[in-house]
């Protein structure tokens, strides 16, 4: 079918608290619509075939990968999306701290999807076991981390431990050691 | 550089875990990726591509496809490749009929009159948007009569089918081994010979943003504006130049956030080049191409296709004599040049072991599949094969592996030392950090849960490897890097770099540098890179070199700056200025803190009251330098000790422990760090256990879906601990680059690990990854 021959749909949706109506085609992904018509550009892509976690946000407060949604299936949705993640006054919030606390991010680009999916996974599950956290983050796909700092993110996020940081964890931990070779300096 | 000066700061930045600057950004979805930037007006691009890996173009026809509203254009390679004039990167220098020693590809954007690989591009569709792009590009009519494709390492050298019917063989670089008779001698008499064949499983990057760019030629004004997900905005730049004929002066590349790259987004590779070109053609609108996941797996670049034969002579004592390395590998169709990688693994392959005698080979073949491209690491196969090959060695003549490695490292002792290749290291620490991942693993404690398993049938394995760097790579374009530090009228500072921002936490690193050795606070310090119009040349990121290139130079501006304010202080405070310190932003009499005088009072004075300026000083406050690093190799090193379960029954590995002991000198942030090495190494698992970009027979790519090609995901991965050995390299801040080594050593750590588990049943040692379920049953079945 040419494009020329699809109509239209509008949509009525609530993103991040404010109302927006969008009209686009029917084959219109969720994620190109926040992207493109919304300008919400938080909600990365990185593979359109529900693999990667990295397009995922909240609608009516489940956690769902926007690639796998038409827009046209939105009307009367209540999406958040990692740009209405944070506090109301703009500060990180829980799970967003612990991530820049526990170097849970390089490049940044599968970040969104992390945030929204722990956020809404802790909402849910406030005393998760180590395992429950990897296997809640087992549908988002990190290349930069090995995802030792997500873990600890939500360690942190879950239950306040002081693992605040790195730094924290290498002078006091006893998985990290270090020796100083002056000699050689 | 000043190092005369003897005033002081108090170093509160460099080496501690400072936050992150770059995450508010991207934990808010505010990060400034290719895709982000939406310019009204943008065109969208979308390929039209090879289903065959090898064939000819009978018939070419978008006459229908031409027809779908909002289509602007579409370009063959008719239309493109004639406008094209040069393909060669600045990194790998000129090709051999400009006078250069790099080996290339056949220069084209598009495909012409034949196809030669799977997901080659032919045409290039231009539309208002990237629906009615791919609408389009589905209605070009492509007839291709298929021919046999060539595939395969030795089967291409054999070959009479070309990959590229310019040249006159698939082999696009070659170093055949020579044969030296006392080395001959040498292994006919030694007490062991063992010889071995190992594999890597082709991989590739996978950034979890996949390359795009923006291209936006004003024909009007002369002038090109590319905007790109790369790591190098300069290479791009002149790229664009010697591709199109344009100024490099009339062209500007910009990259903000970039996600992820680990070499794929170094070089410009095949789709990048045909879209400048098309953006070059069009003329008019910016023309935009995001790759999709499916075009990433198939069409970026492959990386890991290498075999290695090696041989080692070694005596009763474990000694090793000598050793013979026989390296071929693939580099596809169109890799971004066709050089040996080998050539430089060879260089290195001794690692941290005393090898006396080496005998190297090495052979790049052109195959009909996507190009070979740079990936973390990318001489990677030699520490990969040599630290398998020392525990095969080891089990041969009966030696425990770590026993075996102790024979053999390099010893503080012994540095400097000089490699059989004729690399010299100066301050390496492999025995230090052997013995500190021996110490973390406690390896005596672990044989015995090893034999209590045994008992009970479960199957546990340690693997250890070992590794030298070459990090900060300096030749070539690659020789230096330059920081322009500059001071503005409130006393704060700005510095631009030739580096991007592709996960390595350079705006937070480079910041403390700065801020330490200047004496400010580090809000103070704004880090800008990754635009041509401000940044001065240099090569990107990449090669493990930023912190100590990078590094170097700002190192080097901030002495230089913070001398100039000393100077001037001085002046206005009537003291000597080697009794003068300086510490958050303030110049003071040590001793005498009330003898102080604010950077932005000295800022005040540079730049509005020249005439107050010490005799003979010019006014303003900016300083442009750039560094070197005194050898074309930085060498950092580390000890992985991996610990794992294999189930005899599904063949899956359970990373029990995975420890890593690195010296990467004076760490400037252990954060930073420890997140590098944590992200190589899940790399490198994944490359041993999932991670393989099959072709078939007919040569069509199988894994190009996050369904196919398996990632590493977080339930796979162990809680990684860390151990941290530091001595200084001979560099200007002591540094040694770090980013690669975690990939490279965590393949033959986990291999090593799960055949030391099969071994506990009698299961003959893997040599060929990926090490996988199916590859692991496979074994324990053939043992019986
Ligand atoms: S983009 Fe939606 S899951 Fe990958
Ligand atoms: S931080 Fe780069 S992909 Fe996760």
């Amino acid at each position: 079918m040419s494009s020329d021959t699809i109509h239209n749909v509008t949509v009525s949706m609530t993103v991040n608290g404010r109302g927006h109506t969008v009209s686009c085609q029917p084959r219109k992904l969720l994620s190109d619509a926040l992207r493109e018509d919304l300008h919400l550009t938080g909600t990365h892509v990185g593979c359109e075939h529900g693999a990667c976690g990295a397009c995922t946000v909240l609608v009516d407060g489940a956690a769902v990968r926007s690639c796998l949604l038409f827009a046209a299936q939105m009307n009367g949705a209540d999406i958040t999306t990692v740009e209405g993640m944070a506090n109301p006054d703009g500060s990180l919030n829980t799970v967003q701290q612990a991530m820049q606390d526990c170097h849970g991010l390089q490049c940044g680009f599968c970040t969104p999807g992390i945030v929204v999916t722990l956020t809404a996974f802790l909402r849910d599950h406030p005393d998760p076991t180590d395992h429950e956290i990897r296997v809640a983050i087992s549908g988002n796909l990190c290349r930069c981390t090995g995802y030792h700092g997500i873990v600890n993110a939500a360690r942190q996020a879950a239950r306040g431990e002081p693992a605040s940081s790195v730094e924290a964890q290498s002078s006091e931990s006893q998985s990290s050691e270090s020796q100083k070779l002056e000699s050689q300096s | 550089m000043t190092t005369s000066t003897t005033h002081t700061t108090v170093g509160r930045y460099i080496g501690q875990s400072v936050k992150r600057r770059e995450d508010p950004r991207l934990l808010t979805g505010h990060g400034r990726y290719v895709d982000d930037v939406q310019t009204p007006g943008t065109l969208h691009v979308a390929f039209v591509r090879s289903n065959y890996a090898r064939g000819e173009i009978t018939d070419l026809d978008i006459t229908e496809a031409l027809r779908v509203p909002g289509v602007e254009a579409i370009y063959t390679g008719a239309d493109l490749n004639p406008l094209c004039q040069q393909f060669w990167a600045t990194m790998t220098g000129p090709p051999i009929e400009l006078g250069g020693e790099t080996p290339y590809p056949p220069g084209s954007v598009l495909a012409q009159d034949d196809v030669r690989y799977v997901g080659d591009p032919i045409a290039v569709v231009i539309a208002s948007s990237r629906y009615i792009a791919e609408d389009a590009a589905d209605l070009v009519v492509v007839d291709i009569e298929p021919r046999t494709p060539v595939l395969g390492l030795h089967e291409a050298v054999a070959s009479t089918e070309l990959v590229h019917r310019e040249l006159k063989s698939n082999v696009s670089a070659a170093m055949p081994m020579p044969t030296v008779p006392q080395v001959e001698a040498l292994f006919a008499n030694a007490p062991h010979v063992i010889t071995r064949t190992f594999r890597g499983a082709r991989a590739t990057n996978v950034p979890m943003e996949p390359r795009g760019l923006i291209v936006h030629y004003d024909r009007y004004r002369s002038e090109m504006n590319i905007r790109a997900a790369t790591q190098s905005v300069h290479e791009i730049k002149s790229f664009a130049a010697r591709l199109t004929g344009l100024p490099e002066s009339h062209i500007r590349a910009v990259a903000d956030d970039v996600g992820g790259g680990f070499g794929q987004k170094m070089m410009v590779l095949r789709e990048e080049a045909a879209v400048i070109a098309a953006g070059f053609k069009l003329g008019t609108a910016p023309v935009k191409w995001i790759e999709d996941r499916r075009e990433n797996l198939m069409a970026s670049n492959q990386a890991r296709s290498e075999a290695g034969e090696l041989s080692f002579a070694v005596d009763d004592d474990g000694h090793i004599l000598a050793v013979k390395a026989d390296f071929i590998e693939e580099v596809g169709a169109y890799p971004p040049s066709a050089g040996a990688t080998a050539a430089l693994a060879i260089g290195v392959f001794p690692g941290p072991y005393k090898i006396p005698v080496l005998i190297p080979g090495c052979t790049a073949v052109y195959t009909n599949t996507v190009g070979k491209s740079a990936y973390r690491g990318p001489w990677a196969l030699e520490t990969i094969f040599r630290e398998q090959m020392m525990d095969h060695v080891a089990t041969e003549i009966g030696m425990d592996p770590i026993e075996f490695r102790r024979v053999n490292l390099i010893g503080p002792d012994d540095l400097p030392y000089t490699t059989a290749t004729q690399m010299v290291y100066e301050n390496i620490t492999p025995t230090e950090t052997l013995d500190q991942v021996v110490e973390m693993i406690d390896v005596a404690a672990f044989r015995d849960e090893q034999a209590r398993a045994r008992q009970d049938g479960r199957l546990l394995g340690l693997g250890i490897a070992g590794y030298v760097e070459p990090s900060a790579i300096a030749f070539g374009v690659l020789s230096s890097d330059p920081a322009v530090l500059s001071m503005d009228v409130s006393g704060k500072v700005q510095v631009r770099l030739g580096t991007g921002s592709h996960g390595h936490s350079i705006e937070t690193t480079i910041a403390q540098v700065i801020a330490t050795h200047l004496g400010c606070d580090i809000d103070d310090v704004v880090v800008i890179q990754g635009d041509t119009a401000t940044s001065p040349v240099g090569p990107g990121t990449g090669g493990s070199r930023t912190a100590v290139v990078a590094g170097g130079a700002a190192q080097t501006a901030s002495i230089e700056l913070r001398d100039k304010l000393v100077r001037i202080a001085a002046q206005l405070l009537e003291a000597n200025p080697d009794d003068l310190e300086v510490e958050g932003g303030v110049v003071s009499v040590k001793g005498t803190p009330q003898a102080a005088i604010s950077f932005a009072q000295l800022a005040m004075t540079a730049h509005m009251a020249p005439d107050k300026l010490p005799a003979g000083m010019g006014p303003g406050l900016e300083v442009a330098a750039r560094y070197r690093p005194p050898t074309a190799f930085t060498w950092s090193n580390a000890t992985h000790g991996c610990i794992v379960e294999v189930d005899p029954e599904t063949g899956i590995v359970d990373i029990k422990r995975y420890v890593v002991s690195e010296d990467c000198g004076q760490m400037i942030n252990p954060m930073v760090v420890e997140g590098q090495i944590a992200g190589g190494v899940a790399q490198g698992i994944g490359g041993v256990l999932f991670e393989n970009m099959v072709y078939d027979a007919n040569g069509n790519p199988l894994a190009t879906t996050f369904l196919d090609y398996l990632l590493p995901s977080a339930p796979e991965m162990p809680d990684f601990e860390y151990g941290h050995v530091e001595s200084m390299s001979n560099t200007l801040g002591g540094y040694k680059g770090m980013g690669e080594g975690g990939a490279i050593a965590s393949p033959p750590a986990l291999a090593n690990a799960i055949n030391d588990a099969l071994a506990q049943r009698g299961v003959a040692a893997l040599t060929e990854f990926p090490f996988g379920p199916s590859q692991i049953i496979d074994a324990i079945n053939a043992a019986g």
